[in-house]
């Protein structure tokens, strides 16, 4: 009898606990989500109004929901604009620029993590206080260093400079994966006659997949996203990345019979759209890289 | 006996000095390409922003030495050298402490165990995803004074609530607004992003043991955050600031590409001070000097925050003497 009076005891408590533990629970997620939704209101728009005839871009009072979709306006960027040679000359500038760093950071990395030379340290050191350096004091002396070289509205400012060393964060990166790899692993390879390079590229690399990603996806979307270099460094409207495109089109005239606020809607669809994905794919590793950078902070 | 008990050290020590000299010289070969992008892209051109600043320079004809012309013109005849340090630090104090207590806020609110959090996480940070140039066409359209969605729904939610309907201001092309514009459009990208995600892997590295023994002790909610969280995470609130403040001090593509500054230079910043003077009117000796000047600036402010540094930030594993 005590027993079953223990018994319903604890149900009623348990449930009182459910009821409180719901609505704690419940209303933390319905706040989120509330959110979420507002923070979501301009990527919604911004897709939804992409397809909206242009009159009803431009409507006094604004018309939330489209009254047909004109599914035209995307294939007419795509073929009536510089849009498709900007997107084409974002990924070719970025998978090289992405490339370069993925090499020579591992290089600069693999090098800090497994030698010891005199004056490792320090370099080290000055690596990290470069992630500290503003752009601004780069920006005048690069360019007139690539004016001289004959560099200027070619794609070259943008490309060789990643295949030398690609930035210290990138470099500690990698540095600080390939100290989480037993020495051993190198050590052994050894014995059996590898030679540094090898080493790198046949033992310590092939573990090192996780940081390749993060290395990839950031670099990737820090190149895709540059603005300040091409837009010192490109003068052809055809040569322009998709961010300074963009806004090339924006401040330009109109120039064909399309309307404009369709079309650039399209392209800021257009041009998130690969980012996105690919964050989607490596998440993962995304996070990872970012939460990494904080580490050591 | 005494020989192999001399001779042998010698040995040794000769092939562990040659294999280290072979490692030392791999590691500079390994290096090497860092080095030369360290002396070329970076700390060169950075001397040479120094040089610059001390002459006239327009690309065309050779530099001319002036000495420190150009940072007395800069303190005395630049009407907008005063006026774009004011708007840039109003910036860094404005933006920085929201975007901060923004991304912690959201960082907390990820770090009470829900279920979804991943789901919920990746929601907060696709609005970081976006290319600078996307959001502020697609802000820029939000927040139109005419047409703008913003605008729109204050004036339907005052006429539901208070019976007359408030027009809003006309953001981006007023220039008491175009500011509070872009630090709204700004957050927008930031709460969610990565000071967000570090904010979160702080608050995660705090042990739950700490959070039950204040509890048993009678501490609130309140009481947990102030004299736990924010101590446990304060590297991490550290590291958001310094990077955050750098970051802030530069701020270019988000008021260049909504309103090139405008209007009335209400949104001109620092940094496009140093374009519009190197890039637009050719003077790139003046630029330099510009360029110095925040260069400075950043540091001497970095330096602060470290040294301010010491007494709010707190190193779980630091040993103090």
């Amino acid at each position: 009898m005590s027993a079953a009076a223990s018994v319903s005891h604890r149900s009623v408590r348990s449930r009182r606990a459910f009821w409180q533990y719901t609505l704690g629970w419940g209303g933390l997620h319905v706040f989120t989500i509330l959110v979420l939704l507002a923070m979501m209101v301009p990527l919604v728009w911004a897709l939804i109004s992409s397809f909206k005839p242009s009159l009803e871009i431009r409507r006094v009072p604004p018309v939330f929901w489209p009254s047909e979709f004109l599914w035209q306006t995307y294939p007419q960027v795509i073929g009536h604009s510089l849009f498709p040679n900007w997107a084409q000359n974002t990924f070719f500038i970025s998978i090289l620029a992405t490339l370069g760093v993925m090499t020579s950071a591992a290089l600069a990395g693999y090098s800090f993590a497994r030698f010891r030379f005199p004056g490792r340290n320090l370099l080290f050191g000055v690596t990290i206080s470069t992630i500290m350096l503003p752009d601004a004091v780069r920006l005048i002396p690069t360019y007139l260093l690539y004016y001289q070289l004959g560099w200027l509205n070619t794609y070259l400012p943008l490309i060789v400079p990643f295949w030398f060393g690609g930035g210290a964060f990138f470099i500690f990166l990698f540095r600080q994966f390939f100290m989480t790899i037993p020495i051993e692993m190198d050590e052994a390879a050894k014995i059996d006659g590898a030679s540094y390079l090898q080493v790198l590229v046949f033992i310590v690399l092939p573990l090192s997949l996780p940081v390749m990603a993060t290395v990839g996806i950031i670099a990737f979307i820090n190149n895709y996203n540059s603005f300040i270099f091409p837009l010192i460094v490109l003068n052809d409207a055809v040569k322009f990345t998709l961010p300074i495109g963009l806004r090339y089109f924006a401040v330009g005239p109109e120039t064909d019979a399309i309307p404009k606020d369709n079309q650039l809607l399209a392209m800021s669809v257009l041009m998130t759209a690969p980012i996105v994905t690919l964050f989607f794919v490596g998440q993962r590793y995304f996070v990872q890289g970012v939460v990494m950078s904080g580490i050591k902070g | 006996m005494s020989t192999i008990a001399s001779g042998r050290p010698i040995v040794a020590s000769r092939t562990r000095s040659a294999f280290a000299r072979q490692e030392a010289m791999y590691g500079y070969i390994f290096l090497a390409p860092w080095l030369i992008g360290l002396a070329v892209f970076v700390l060169g051109p950075m001397i040479a922003s120094f040089a610059l600043s001390a002459t006239v320079y327009g690309i065309v004809k050779p530099p001319e030495f002036v000495g420190l012309a150009n940072f007395t013109r800069m303190f005395t005849d630049d009407v907008q050298f005063w006026p774009s340090v004011g708007r840039t630090a109003l910036w860094g104090a404005t933006f920085v402490p929201l975007a901060i207590g923004g991304a912690l806020a959201v960082a907390l609110l990820l770090n009470q165990g829900m279920k979804l959090t991943n789901m919920y996480r990746t929601g907060f940070f696709l609005p970081h995803l976006f290319p600078t140039v996307a959001s502020i066409y697609i802000w820029s359209w939000l927040l139109h004074p005419q047409f703008g969605f913003v605008n729109e729904s204050i004036f339907q939610l005052t006429y539901n609530l208070i019976g007359t309907g408030i027009e809003g201001p006309a953001w981006l092309a007023s220039k008491d607004w175009v500011v509070p514009s872009l630090i709204i459009i700004a957050l927008w990208g930031a709460i969610g992003g990565n000071s967000m995600m570090i904010f979160l892997a702080g608050l995660q590295g705090v042990p739950k043991e700490m959070y039950e023994v204040a509890e048993i002790d009678g501490a609130n909610a309140f009481q947990r955050f102030l004299n736990i969280t924010l101590p446990m995470i304060s590297p991490t609130l550290f590291f958001n600031l310094v990077l955050g403040l750098i970051a802030a001090l530069q701020a270019f593509e988000n008021a260049f590409v909504a309103t090139a500054g405008g209007p009335a230079y209400a949104a001109y910043f620092y940094s496009l001070h140093i374009y519009t003077t190197a890039f637009k009117f050719g003077e790139m000796g003046y630029g330099a000097a510009l360029a110095v000047v925040s260069f400075i600036t950043l540091v001497t402010l970095t330096y602060f925050n470290f040294r301010l540094s010491r007494r709010w930030v707190y190193y779980a594993g630091e040993i103090k003497d």
